[in-house]
Order: C-alpha cells, then sequence, then structure tokens
C-alpha cells in the first residue's frame, strides 16, 4: 500500500464573481520512502498542491473535490481537531522563507518543545533531550547553546536547518518542502540538499520536494510530476523525464536551461506567458504556446495516458504512440 | 563571434573600496566596556580594494552569493553610490568625483536594469509615459514626434506591443515588465549597461526570453555590459569574462570558458560545485567549512580563510595579491601561487 494516494484533488478559490480552478483534478501515488519532485513555473500549482495535501487551504480557497488518503485515512475531508494529529505529527512541511517561518519572538528551543509537547506526553527535561539529538542530527554546533538563542541569532542556512529539525521531531513519514533552498545561496544550497536527501534515506522518510530547479529534482528525487496551469501534464521516473521529456512543455522547460544551449548562442525560449487561471484557453493549457498545437488541441482537454513508465497528457505525443506500435493502455 | 574587437577598456576600477558605517554620528561610536569608555567605528566593508577593466563589446559578469559586494559594485559604477577609496574611469576619463551636473551626459551613455521590475517601473505612469521620460530627460531639443518615433523603435526592437502603451505596470507579468525596463534603459541609446540580476526574479522559460533580448541587443547595438548575478549557469552562456567575488575581495577573473574548464580559486571550485545539473543523480558538491563570515571589521589576511580547506598561516595573516596564471586567468590565493592544491 502506498504511503500517500492523491485521486482527482481539485482546489478552487471563489472570486467575487467567479470561481477559479487552481488545481485541477490531479491523481498521484507516494510509496514509504519514496522521493518526488514537483516542478513547475510560478502559477502552476505546485504550492498549492502541497498545501492541499497538508489541509491548509485557507477561504477564499477550498477543496472543491478528490481524496488524499495518507497512511490508509482519507484526510482531504478529515476535520481541524482530526487534522492536528496528522499535521506536524505524521507529515510535516519546509517552507521556502525560514524567517518567516520560525517565530521570531519565541527561543529556537521554546519553539521545539512546543512541537513537541504538542504531540506527545513528555517531561520538559526529556523534550529537550529530543530537540539535541535532533539538532546535531541537521549538524547544527553546539546545540545546547541554540536552543536559548532566538531566529535572528542564526544565519540563513542554519536557520533552514533548524526548520529541517523542527519537521523531523516527531519522526514523519512524509515531509513536504516547498522551495526549500530558494532563498539561500548555491553552496548553501547544496549542504542543506545532501542533509535532506540523507536523513529521508536514512530514517525512511517519504519527501515532496516543490522546486522550480529542475537540477535539485535531478538530484534529489526518484519521481518527477511536471505541472501547467494546476494540471499535471507529465509524470514519470526523474531520470526519464530530464532524459527524454515527452511532453513539449518540458522539453521547452529543459530546452530553455542555458546549459542546454552552446555559450552565446539564443537560448530555446518558450513564446508567452503561463495562462492565467481566470483566462483559461479551452482544450489543452498549453496549446497557445506550443508549436505542435492543432485543432483538436485547442477544444479538446488531453487525457492522462501511460506510455512505459511515464504518463503524459498530450495530444500530440497520443498520435505519436498510437502510430506504429498501437501500444495503449490506461 | 567572440572578441570581435580588440581589447579597448571602457570602464576601469582602480582599487576601489566601499564602506558603510554602521554608527553614524559621536554618540552612537561610544562604547562602554571593562569600567572605560571607549570610541569605536563599527563599518561594513561591502567592496575592497576591486581593481577590474570592463572591455569595450564584452559581457563582464560579477557573481558571488549574497553579501559578497556585487550589487555594490554595480551602484559605484553607475554612480549611485560614492566610493570610499578608489577610483573610476569611464572612457579614459575619471568618472567617480564628477558633479551631478557633469554626470549627466554620461548616465544617457551607461544604463542600469534592476532585479526587482516589480519596483523598478513607477506605478502611475503608463507605459508610454515611462519609456518617454528618459528620451526627454536627455535630449532636451528633441520634438514630440520624435521623442514618439524613438520610443516605437525600441519597443519594436525588444517586443513591446504597441497596444501595451496605454497600459499600467501592473497589468503586465514580471516577464513583460522586464521586458519594458530593458526597454527604458535602451531608449536612450546606452553604450553600457549594468544589469543588476536582471532575470533573477523571473521564471525558467520567461528567462531565456528576456536573455535572447539581451544577447540581440548587445549584437545589433554593440552594447558592453556589466552583468550582476548569482546564478553561474546563466554566466557560462552568457558571459565573455567572470569575475568571482567573494567579501567584497575579486577571488578569480578569468575567460568564462577557461574559468568553466579549469577553475583555479578553491571557491571559485567550490561555487562551480554547487550548481546542480541535470545530469546528477545525488548532491555531489565541494563541502566548505561554516557559513559566509560578516562583513563588518573584516579580519587581517584572506577573506576566504574561514573556509577554506587549504589555508595556513600566510593565509591568515596575509591578504592574497591576485596574479597572473599561464592560462590568463587572474587568482588571488596563496596556495595555488605556492602551488599548494595539487592537481
Amino acid at each position: 500500500m502506498s504511503l500517500l494516494s492523491v485521486r482527482e484533488l481539485s482546489v478552487k478559490f471563489a472570486m467575487r464573481d467567479e470561481t477559479v480552478t487552481a488545481l485541477d483534478q490531479i491523481s498521484f501515488d507516494l510509496g514509504k520512502g519514496e522521493r518526488l519532485g514537483i516542478v513547475g513555473e510560478s502559477g502552476a500549482g505546485k504550492s498549492i498542491t502541497g498545501f492541499a495535501l497538508m489541509n491548509l487551504i485557507s477561504q477564499p480557497g477550498y477543496i472543491d473535490s478528490g481524496s488524499v488518503t495518507f497512511e490508509g485515512k482519507d484526510i482531504a475531508n478529515l476535520p481541524e481537531a482530526g487534522m492536528r494529529h496528522v499535521r506536524g505529527n505524521r507529515m510535516a512541511m519546509i517552507f521556502q522563507d525560514p524567517m518567516v517561518t520560525l517565530n521570531p519572538v519565541l527561543t529556537i528551543g521554546q519553539q521545539m518543545v512546543e512541537t513537541l509537547f504538542a504531540h506527545r506526553k513528555l517531561s520538559r527535561a526529556e523534550a529537550k533531550q529530543i530537540a539535541i539529538v535532533k539538532l546535531r542530527e541537521v549538524f547544527i554546533p553546539s546545540p545546547e547553546e541554540r536552543l536559548n538563542q532566538y531566529p535572528h541569532e542564526l544565519s540563513g542556512g542554519m536557520r533552514q536547518r533548524i526548520i529541517i529539525a523542527i519537521a523531523l521531531l516527531l519522526d514523519p513519514q512524509l515531509i513536504i518542502a516547498d522551495e526549500p533552498t530558494t532563498a539561500l545561496d548555491v553552496t548553501i544550497q547544496a549542504d542543506i540538499m545532501e542533509l535532506l536527501l540523507e536523513l529521508c534515506q536514512s530514517n525512511k522518510v517519504g519527501l515532496i520536494l516543490i522546486t522550480h530547479d529542475l537540477g535539485v529534482v535531478s538530484q534529489m528525487t526518484q519521481r518527477t510530476l511536471v505541472m501547467y496551469a494546476g494540471r499535471i501534464i507529465e509524470a514519470g521516473p526523474t531520470r526519464e523525464i530530464i532524459n527524454d521529456p515527452q511532453h513539449p512543455y518540458t522539453q521547452g522547460l529543459i530546452n530553455a536551461l542555458p546549459q542546454q544551449t552552446p555559450p552565446g548562442q539564443r537560448l530555446k525560449q518558450i513564446p508567452g506567458n503561463m495562462p492565467s487561471l481566470t483566462d483559461m484557453p479551452p482544450g489543452c493549457p498549453f496549446s497557445p504556446r506550443c508549436e505542435y498545437a492543432t485543432d483538436q488541441c485547442r477544444t479538446t482537454l488531453p487525457d492522462m495516458v501511460r506510455y512505459g513508465d511515464v504518463e503524459v497528457a498530450c495530444h500530440e505525443v497520443a498520435r505519436l504512440q498510437s502510430g506504429p506500435t498501437q501500444e495503449k493502455s490506461a | 563571434m567572440k572578441d570581435m574587437m580588440a581589447t579597448e577598456p571602457l570602464v576601469e576600477l582602480k582599487r576601489l573600496s566601499k564602506q558603510f558605517d554602521l554608527d553614524r554620528g559621536f554618540l552612537e561610536t561610544v562604547r562602554f566596556r571593562g569600567g572605560k569608555f571607549s570610541l569605536e567605528q563599527r563599518s561594513v566593508h561591502a567592496v575592497n580594494g576591486v581593481t577590474l577593466t570592463v572591455n569595450r563589446g564584452e559581457a563582464l559578469c560579477v557573481v558571488g552569493e549574497s553579501g559578497c559586494g556585487k550589487s555594490t559594485v554595480a551602484r559605484l559604477v553607475a554612480g549611485l553610490l560614492a566610493p570610499t577609496t578608489g577610483e573610476i574611469h569611464y572612457d579614459g576619463a575619471r568618472i567617480d568625483t564628477l558633479s551631478r551636473g557633469a554626470m549627466l551626459p554620461l548616465r544617457k551613455k551607461m544604463q542600469m536594469i534592476f532585479q526587482n521590475p516589480y519596483a523598478s517601473l513607477n506605478p502611475r505612469m503608463t507605459i508610454q509615459q515611462a519609456l518617454e521620460e528618459p528620451v526627454r530627460h536627455h535630449n532636451r531639443g528633441l520634438s514630440r514626434q520624435d521623442v514618439q518615433d524613438k520610443v516605437a523603435e525600441v519597443m519594436r526592437a525588444v517586443g513591446v506591443d504597441a497596444s501595451w502603451s496605454k497600459r499600467y505596470p501592473h497589468e503586465f507579468s514580471g516577464g513583460q515588465r522586464q521586458r519594458i525596463a530593458i526597454a527604458r534603459a535602451l531608449t536612450v541609446d546606452p553604450e553600457f549597461i549594468i544589469a543588476d540580476e536582471p532575470i533573477s526574479a523571473l521564471d525558467v522559460s520567461i528567462q531565456a526570453q528576456v536573455l535572447n533580448l539581451m544577447l540581440d541587443a548587445r549584437e545589433q547595438r554593440g552594447l558592453t555590459y556589466l552583468f550582476i548575478t548569482h546564478d553561474l549557469s546563466v554566466v557560462q552562456h552568457f558571459g565573455t569574462r567572470v569575475v568571482v567575488l567573494y567579501l567584497g575581495s575579486i577571488c578569480e577573473v578569468a575567460d568564462t570558458g577557461t574559468l568553466f574548464a579549469a577553475p583555479k580559486h578553491p571557491y571559485t571550485k567550490a561555487l562551480l560545485s554547487a550548481v546542480p545539473q541535470l545530469k546528477d543523480d545525488k548532491p555531489n558538491h565541494i563541502r566548505l567549512k561554516g557559513e559566509i563570515p560578516t562583513p563588518i571589521n573584516l579580519p587581517p589576511g584572506c577573506p576566504f580563510q574561514s573556509r577554506c580547506a587549504y589555508a595556513n598561516d600566510r593565509c591568515s595573516v596575509d591578504q592574497p595579491m591576485p596574479m597572473h596564471q599561464p592560462d590568463g586567468a587572474i587568482v588571488a590565493c596563496h596556495a595555488v601561487e605556492e602551488g599548494r592544491l595539487g592537481e
């Protein structure tokens, strides 16, 4: 049984005169200890996916339909009291900006002990001991002293390490990391990513890594979902998606990276912008920017179809695949 | 297409330093320590003795991590900050001592593009007004029609649609705004563009559009760029030469090809290894000890010594001087000079 199973999850936002669909029927599974990357550009729905899994979508947004089954329980429709046992305890989230995540008026120790008390019956001394062990796991020097420090006394890299330690406090089964290193420098990013990878591997923790950086996804994850305008458009093993992308958007995204073009030459850009959620084109949302788009693409939405190990939502790929080999399966 | 012109220096920085005083005024400098009052001035040493030449027609990239002084260098060159010591020369003439009025004709020649296109466009001006303003300011004699023609020509060149001109900045996406900001810089026909992280706030597919636009502009208008960025893959693509800064000092200067093929300074090596590559299936980078120290009251010696695996006694007392290497790179490192890095 998989650790997490998401089925046709839709998230909508109620605006004054209309309702926009931020997440449109996404489905995926995550095995125990598996590492999954979610890539896409801003507005693709990556972060909304993370928030929806944690049941943290707030007004005016709401989960419209679909289910999120975590450890055999549907948590998408769980009341808030039940969700509090899951959130932070069985699944934890790491956000982009460590300064916003940590409470500036509480010491590191108070914040860690508070988290432990919320879920476990412990004495203060025991809680402190667990906190010190976890801080040591993320290579924080002299953890006993750090417990009495405030977030502003620490550097950005150190703060993000502490947040990882807090996320791991209650030995969760799943960590959702939303752009955890975007605010950090490259050398610090590399350290944090390596740490996160080692901790997930040694503790058999599942990881959902939300990022816009395909290089990071390549280093960190086993499987990848590519999102565009609130939908998953390609899913499969990370290596296969990066080495042999099928969807024209995924191809465009990879080809647009400066590494993919010889120095000094023009980059292969994707024309246009991602459509706004209030102004979605009919048919495939990528069709206005796609060089392969046909009339079919402009009128009907492509379904996710499995080809070997990867799933792709694209009419053009379907046409190519159904040509000589006639290979089709749901 | 590389180095079409012989190396003719356009901008020269000579031992340029910039300090920002943290304690302003007499009272803030008074300290009480060990029963005694003393005076102590703390300052942030943002840029320390940077000597650098930007040659005509090149795209010189300055890379480094946050706090290394790369944006301060850009602002010093643009004349937005005054250097504490050192000189800036433009086309052979010293410019850092010029008055505002004397600087005006030069401002037409050098334009700046900023990181955040949400902050660099006036929200109350339409695109047409925003683009016309610099043309009018720098060419007082031009007729209304000439100004409009100039703006229309630049808009066409950078792909700003004519239908955008009556609209306001908030109606555009980040990529479109950056395009408008570039158009605004190009309306006065500059020869030198200082771009401070121009694509860092943009998505990958939009980054490619803006970078292409800047490459086209370089080719068509023969522009010279000083390009500030932290993104090394962009540097590899866009830059002809690269300067690596660490804590306000130059570590290494080299042609882009040389730097990426054979990085020499230990910091450059670590920085290059930390960039996640598509072909990697696990993180493999050179780990540095600790984190960037604060630039307040820097210790003597090499700025990188606290994180360097090769640091020895000499590194903690003696600041390394930039030395020419056989392949044309300039490296400031005792370990490289003494051949201690092995290889």
